[in-house]
């Protein structure tokens, strides 16, 4: 799993790639903690899952630890490009009432 | 002639990936979708996950996987010696976690339950678990249908 970060203007893109799972999640976690604390002024995140090939509920997990870490940072944050398979347990999930997709 | 399959592993989270695609592997032979292959793969890391996270707590144990395809449905069986469920209607229950404060969605069961075409879960404390899950791939053919069938050909 690997966990880059691009800002730019003032949205903090943090894209996932790989398969987000209970065995990456760990460090996938610590990754996308340090890129948001580096990133505070951003005005939002955005978490790009074009490049997630396997989700499961860890990833569910992971996306709404991130989401609390940024609401106590003010950043509203934004799912984009789930591939079918990531996009059928986020929506069952009912987390995009939280982190909406792009 | 039924195939089957058994794995066992030891209960670390690097196993996951490895037991997800040997079932989806071994479920190749039933021609399934990706749509389908995909649940399969989400609903086995699921239960894998729980022996890991769950049932042994991150310390050591054994997970075993066995697979069968029968019928045009692949038959999965996942099972642990560890801890087992207090309350298993409870832990089926949507967004219920035992563990809050570890970034768990509660969602393990759910996903199972809805991506599989069968579910059931055997638990007792201290006397682990058993899931039982099945996918349906391609309609079953009854094997009078079948008999009819090869009578047919033969004239």
């Amino acid at each position: 799993m690997q966990v880059t970060g691009r800002v730019n203007g003032d949205t903090l893109y943090i894209f996932l790639s790989g398969e987000l799972d209970e065995y990456n999640a760990a460090a996938a976690r610590s990754e996308a903690d340090a890129l948001i604390e580096r990133n505070l002024c951003c005005a939002r995140a955005v978490f790009d899952l074009a490049d997630v090939h396997f989700m499961d509920s860890s990833g569910i997990g992971f996306l709404i630890g991130r989401y609390k870490k940024l609401k106590r940072c003010a950043m509203p944050a934004f799912i984009r490009s789930p591939d079918f398979a990531a996009d059928k347990i986020l929506s069952m999930s009912g987390i995009y009432s939280l982190i909406p997709k792009l | 002639m039924e195939n089957c399959m058994k794995l066992t592993v030891p209960a670390i989270s690097e196993n996951e990936p490895f037991v997800r695609d040997a079932v989806a592997a071994f479920c190749v032979r039933l021609d399934p979708t990706l749509d389908q292959l995909s649940d399969i793969k989400t609903a086995v890391s699921e239960a894998v996950t729980n022996c890991i996270v769950h049932a042994y707590a991150g310390g050591e144990g054994e997970i075993e996987v066995e697979c069968a395809a029968r019928d045009g449905a692949l038959h999965i069986r996942i099972s642990d010696s560890g801890r087992g469920i207090e309350d298993v209607a409870r832990a089926l229950e949507p967004f219920f976690t035992t563990l809050e404060g570890d970034e768990r969605s509660g969602m393990g069961f759910t996903i199972m339950q809805t991506f599989m075409s069968e579910f059931s879960v055997r638990s007792a404390p201290g006397e682990g678990t058993v899931v039982t899950m099945k996918k349906q791939i391609s309609p079953a053919v009854r094997r009078e249908d079948m008999r009819g069938k090869v009578r047919d050909a033969h004239g």
